[in-house]
């Protein structure tokens, strides 16, 4: 029995494996991909930081950014405990290596980002998640952290409330196989991908982690609040980043006006765009007159995607945007030791799990901050648990189940095709679902999504091979965020108000009441969800 | 247009054949993949992740020639196979563990990390390039070292260890050259494939001049010179 099994294999993932294997712990790290494929390598515009040898900024201001970005739906503990361990979470990073951009001084250099009261991401140029991810991988390669690539999870063993391991699929053999662990650190990511076609995020982010935890009995919470960025490119949706408009990238409208203040944080300007776009107007970032030097040096990769994907030069020519789904605020619901509510000794950490720092809007830098800091502070509270706790493993219950759920697919009918079901599902969500939301596209959302349950056995896997059956994986997680879409729908038609990402026109102001989480879970099958407020 | 894929499966009879596909135009590879596996055929297999070009996971060969799936637009006729030096497992997803286990053996990482370096703006340029690496593989597969010496340690590792000797920070540059001598810098031929075919502008072959360069400073020598034929034998007297 493996002391901690982590689910997941990006930057929360790598840290939470590396601070456990130092202080002692046997980790194995299962991913349904390779490390350094995950999201975290999309990040580009950096990580916030307050160093105490800048006194224009302080850690307070870095606080009262956030908290004022999270439009009351954050916790104050939380945001604090993070923002005071950003110093020591880059020392960290500079301790195994990671390539900071430096200023004239050697000193790490900062940019302002969105919403930020002062320059305080740290970043390397504009590859700042991929360094960071890779220089953790490579420091786990050193410390011979145990890797299980290519595992797919397909649920938590839950014994009495106790988290005993995992069940996994096997990619390369199609074996379902169990891991019996003493504690458990989900790190999934996401359920961006539920926007299919309108989202920056990889194919991969559909939400594994969080949709296990529902079925696992566990809790999830404010899964409504997804954050749109402002510059995804507009025939791809691949994102660029927010530094273009850090470094003084202009927002202009088809009169070639700008329309915006461009460092507002990104619901306000996601919004703005989406006015714009709705009422005709083609919508550009310009950063040309920010000068070839400048943009080659600073935004690198911003300039190549732009030219592969969106066939401009964006060092000539207007850069055709708009704004897509970016970032899951919400997720598994974790108590401020990032245990899963519900579930003992499984805990959650990075974009997965919401440990209300971010609330209902994320401010740009703060998630690499977060997958950081929480990936080393989870750690302790794991430590803790596993010292208190006598755990034994569990029979192979959950086995049997998942050996059959997997030979069941291969039956299912396959009438419908479910990709062009995930299509569907990206436009609906975008078009009703997105920036501006209402009771009525919801409620029709709502019917399209329950009737696509019903129709699930009709769908199914037309590869039978057991042998990388990416059909199978791609249906396991259609069907993860089918589950999360129903919630999430639930939750947005519940919230009548208007609140960072989630604007509703038929509320459209921010209501005292509804300063509250909103906690979902399922009851025989049954979508529960309750506004509440309280940390534990 | 129609494109081509050389597929492979344990599960087929014929293992190894070429198929032919119609996509509609102006998708980049990766769509058309997608668009062949959705709508034609969902045994199809491929890697497929970010779609920027940032996760590495795509890599292929398109007409012999090392790309990204998500960031190469297909003309009519091209030909897809899976990466080379790497074990096919089915269709175009290929084996990724060994190629990366040269990481291991080439140790590229920070081995002893001095706290109170200096890092100047300078410093940080010299190996900026080096760390946009995205292990994608595709220099490991253009490598034709690996047809003579499946040990070699290939290209990106020995970027990743030149990144790291490079870096003020390293405390230890003598361990990294001690772990390349073997089945590393000196087995590499300086023919610049890798640098060719590198998504990221990377060119691991000047990266592995310069730790040639450093590896002479720690006392190695090229082992090839002492077999090398110099058209006399110093030993054999005049």
């Amino acid at each position: 029995m493996v002391d901690l099994l982590i689910i997941g294999s990006g930057g929360a993932a790598l840290t939470a494996a590396l601070t456990a294997k130092a202080k002692g712990l046997s980790v194995i790290v299962v991913g349904k991909n390779h490390p350094t494929n995950s999201q975290t390598s999309m990040a580009q515009g950096g990580i916030n930081a307050v160093f105490a040898d800048l006194d224009s900024d302080s850690i307070e201001s870095h606080i009262s950014d956030t908290l004022r970005s999270s439009h009351g739906l954050s916790d104050e503990v939380m945001v604090s405990k993070m923002c005071q361990d950003a110093h020591s979470t880059i020392e960290w990073l500079e301790s195994i290596g990671v390539p900071f951009s430096r200023d004239e001084n050697s000193k790490i250099a900062q940019r302002r980002l969105g919403g930020a009261s002062h320059k305080r991401a740290c970043y390397s140029q504009d590859y700042t998640g991929l360094k960071i991810l890779h220089t953790l991988y490579d420091s786990s390669l050193r410390e011979g952290i145990e890797f299980l690539n290519e595992h797919y999870l397909l649920n938590l063993i839950v014994d009495s409330g106790v988290s005993k391991g995992a069940t996994l699929l096997d990619i390369s053999t199609g074996e379902v196989k169990q891991i019996d662990s003493r504690s458990l650190i989900i790190a999934t990511g996401g359920y961006g991908s539920i926007y299919h076609g309108y989202t920056t995020n990889a194919f991969g982010s559909t939400g594994d982690g969080i949709s296990a935890v529902v079925r696992a009995g566990g809790y999830i919470s404010d899964i409504e609040f997804v954050q749109f960025h402002p510059t995804a490119l507009k025939s791809s949706s691949i994102l660029i980043s927010e530094s273009a408009r850090g470094e003084g990238g202009y927002l202009l409208n088809t009169q070639g006006e700008r329309f915006v203040d461009e460092l507002l944080p990104r619901d306000v300007v996601a919004r703005a765009i989406y006015q714009q776009l709705s009422s005709g107007s083609e919508v550009f970032l310009d950063i040309r007159h920010l000068g070839k030097e400048k943009l080659m040096e600073l935004l690198p990769q911003e300039v190549h995607l732009c030219r592969v994907h969106e066939g401009v030069d964006p060092l000539t020519e207007l850069i055709p945007i708009k704004p897509v789904a970016h970032y899951s605020m919400g997720g598994i619901d974790v108590d401020r030791s990032l245990e899963v509510r519900g579930i003992k000794g499984c805990f959650a950490v990075g974009e997965c799990s919401n440990a209300k720092v971010h609330g209902a809007n994320r401010l740009g830098g703060n998630s690499l901050l977060e997958i950081i800091s929480f990936g080393k502070i989870v750690v302790d509270s794991v430590t803790k648990y596993i010292a208190n706790s006598d755990i034994k493993p569990s029979d192979s219950r959950e086995l049997d189940r998942d050996i059959s759920l997997i030979s069941n697919i291969f039956d299912f009918e396959n009438k419908i095709n479910f990709y062009d079901k995930r299509e569907d599902i990206g436009k609906l969500f975008y078009q009703y679902v997105g920036i501006i939301r209402n009771e009525n596209d919801l409620q029709k959302a709502l019917s399209y999504i329950e009737k696509m349950r019903e129709d699930l056995r009709l769908m199914g896997v037309g590869d039978k091979s057991l042998q990388y059956n990416s059909n199978l994986v791609d249906f396991l997680e259609f069907i993860n965020t089918l589950e999360l879409s129903e919630m999430l729908l639930i939750g947005a038609i519940n919230r009548q108000e208007s609140r960072g990402a989630h604007y509703r026109e038929d509320f459209p102001t921010l209501k005292d009441e509804y300063a509250l989480h909103s906690i979902y879970h399922k009851e025989d099958d049954r979508v529960v969800v309750e506004l509440e407020r309280s940390y534990r | 247009m129609n494109i081509q894929i050389k597929r492979f499966s344990r599960d087929r009879s014929d293992q190894n054949s070429i198929f032919k596909y119609t996509i509609p135009d102006g998708l980049t590879l990766l769509q058309g993949l997608q668009y062949i596996k959705s709508s034609i055929d969902p045994t199809l297999s491929f890697g497929a992740g970010c779609r920027s070009g940032i996760c590495g996971i795509c890599s292929v060969r398109v007409n012999g020639k090392e790309q990204l799936s998500c960031s190469y637009i297909p003309n009519d006729g091209d030909l897809v196979e899976p990466l080379a030096y790497h074990e096919t497992k089915r269709d175009l997803i290929v084996d990724r563990d060994r190629a990366k286990d040269t990481l291991k053996a080439s140790t590229a990482w920070l081995h002893d990390s001095i706290e109170t370096a200096t890092i100047t703006i300078a410093d940080e340029k010299r190996t900026e390039l080096q760390s946009d690496c995205i292990l994608c593989s595709s220099c490991y597969s253009a490598c034709p070292v690996f047809a003579v010496n499946p040990n070699f340690l290939g290209p990106f590792a020995l970027t990743r260890v030149y990144r790291y000797t490079a870096d003020p920070r390293e405390g230890d540059i003598k361990s990294s050259i001690d772990a390349i001598q073997h089945n590393g810098i000196w087995d590499c031929t300086l023919c610049g494939e890798c640098t060719a075919v590198c998504p990221q502008g990377i060119d691991p072959k000047m990266d592995i001049t310069m730790l040639r360069s450093t590896s002479s400073q720690y006392g190695y020598m090229d082992p090839n010179f002492s077999t090398m034929s110099f058209g006399f034998d110093p030993n054999s007297g005049f």
